[in-house]
């Protein structure tokens, strides 16, 4: 295959896949009114989303808190000014870290574990089978999912930046002898409502990108065991870069909407 | 669309493609109440994919698709919930969910379409489970029967809401013979209760004659030929006749 036609081809199946997802999100704003039995599938998935992924999100802000307090504080005494420790960490996790790691790191195995579950139903024909017996399958196995991680994304994300903001301090107080009092009082000086809520803002999108990238991925599962493979792992490079792309431009529309 | 009372599917010039190859090239067929009608071919010849399109499963490329009276063809998955719950889908794996008990699988279009008690509910499963030959078995998974009990249940689960059109993708397919014997003496039995009227897609002869009114050969897309069995039986078409000596090969 000539190299012009290897790029025509994945700019159609890149087209195909943006185009999908888009549809998939059109036909989940249609399904949002959930009949009010699907609600304990919503909070099943809350268990499974949130509950779950609890140990991986605090462990990793917890150890992210404490190295970049670490790497700020060393850096910052050549300028005096380590006293300072507190704010850089303070808006780096609350602003950027704790929103981006907990949805790459949750998102990566939350919306892999998505596609996985749907990518085998779909291949042994389980959902055709919800379509056959006349079960929306959209509202059954989409929207409760969407909506439980529109809820838990943001919860994980604030109990991360929390868990962050104490392991910088744990490294500030007792590697490099800053003040507690101190470390709080800069961080209430320096960091606003604002800081903290853009994080949330993104946490919710991360969310919804997240769970919708999982859920697309697993109906458009073709090829047995093998095409199940795929779609797996393609999910948790998609929803990396998915994270990591739409952080740059909501970053930007909120310093334009908000600044 | 409005059809004839008693029609309850047509089917005109469907015509579907997958990756440039013309899976179906304008077939028509109709069916009306109380009649069996088996579509029969060789592998690959499109039967399924038929099915898919008749039961609103799969979009056709072009042609109309008519459940009830009602063009689906284009309708929209929502539009089309009401329509699915009048017919049943048997499908060729059975497509158990796999973590529900046999009783659930049974259970979950009463669940999700009626108000029954759970006191009814269990009624109404343990009534289709005794009909398809499987009481008993209300706590066992899918991965715990074998391929014909599979299949059993998913007639069962196919049959419970007792609709008004079923569709069966190769029941007896994968199965040993006296499976197989068995799956096909059920649907024959069915026929003259629950399950009156029927589209069967299969590549064995003996359960077609076993259960069918009508029979249809699906050959390069087109149907080669349609009739009574007795009918194909006698049929002079050239493809027909190679079909039931065993000889006609999709390409």
């Amino acid at each position: 295959m000539s190299v012009l036609a290897y790029a025509r081809r994945q700019g159609r199946e890149s087209v195909a896949w943006y185009g999908g997802l888009g549809l998939l999100a059109i036909r989940v704003a249609r399904n949002l009114r959930l009949p009010p039995s699907y609600l304990v599938i919503v909070a099943r998935e809350i268990d499974i989303i949130g509950v779950r992924s609890l140990a991986v999100a605090l462990t990793a802000s917890l150890f992210t808190g404490m190295v970049l307090a670490l790497q700020t504080a060393v850096n910052m005494a050549r300028f005096g000014a380590e006293n300072y420790v507190g704010p850089v960490v303070a808006l780096s996790i609350l602003r950027e870290l704790g929103p981006v790691l907990t949805a790459i790191l949750v998102g990566g195995k939350v919306a892999s574990g998505i596609t996985a579950e749907l990518g085998s139903m779909k291949v042994t024909e389980q959902i055709d089978a919800l379509r056959a017996i006349g079960v929306n399958y959209v509202k059954k196995l989409i929207v409760p999912r969407i909506m439980a991680a529109l809820l838990v994304f943001p919860l994980i994300t604030v109990v991360a930046d929390g868990v962050g903001l104490l392991g910088g301090m744990l490294i500030a107080v007792f590697d490099r002898n800053v003040d507690a009092y101190l470390y709080w009082n800069t961080i209430s000086y320096w960091v606003v409502m604002k800081d903290f809520l853009t994080g949330l803002g993104k946490s919710v999108v991360f969310g919804f990108l997240i769970t919708l990238i999982g859920c697309y991925n697993g109906l458009g599962t073709s090829g047995g065991t093998e095409g199940l493979g795929r779609s797996t792992t393609d999910t948790v490079v998609q929803v990396a870069m998915a994270v990591i792309i739409s952080d740059f431009f909501l970053t930007k529309l909120f310093f334009l909407l908000f600044w | 669309m409005t059809v004839a009372g008693d029609l309850l599917v047509e089917l005109r010039d469907i015509r579907k493609s997958f990756d440039q190859k013309e899976v179906l090239q304008g077939v028509s067929l109709s069916l009306r109440k109380g009649t069996t009608l088996a579509v029969m071919g060789g592998s690959g010849s499109g039967k399924t994919v038929l099915l898919r399109i008749t039961a609103g499963l799969l979009r056709p490329d072009a042609g109309q698709v008519a459940l009830f009276g009602t063009r689906i063809e284009r309708m929209r998955e929502e539009a089309m919930l009401p329509i699915r719950k009048r017919t049943g889908f048997v499908f060729q794996g059975a497509a158990l969910f796999d973590s529900l008990s046999v009783f659930e699988n049974v259970a979950y279009p009463l669940r999700e379409h009626t108000r029954l008690s759970l006191g009814e509910i269990t009624d109404r499963v343990h009534r289709f489970l005794s009909l398809v030959g499987m009481p008993g078995t209300d706590e066992l998974l899918p991965a715990e029967l074998s391929g014909g009990m599979r299949k059993r249940v998913g007639i069962a689960r196919a049959l419970v809401m007792e609709p008004e059109v079923v569709f069966f993708d190769e029941p007896t397919a994968g199965l040993d013979p006296t499976n197989a014997r068995l799956v096909a003496e059920l649907i024959a039995t069915l026929r003259t209760g629950v399950c009156d009227t029927a589209i069967v897609v299969t590549h064995d002869i003996e359960f077609a004659n076993m259960v069918a009114d009508q029979m249809a050969i699906l050959h390069r897309g087109r149907f080669a030929d349609i009739g009574t069995p007795a009918e194909i039986r006698g049929s002079t078409n050239s493809d027909v006749r190679r079909f039931l000596a065993g000889d006609l090969r999709e390409e």
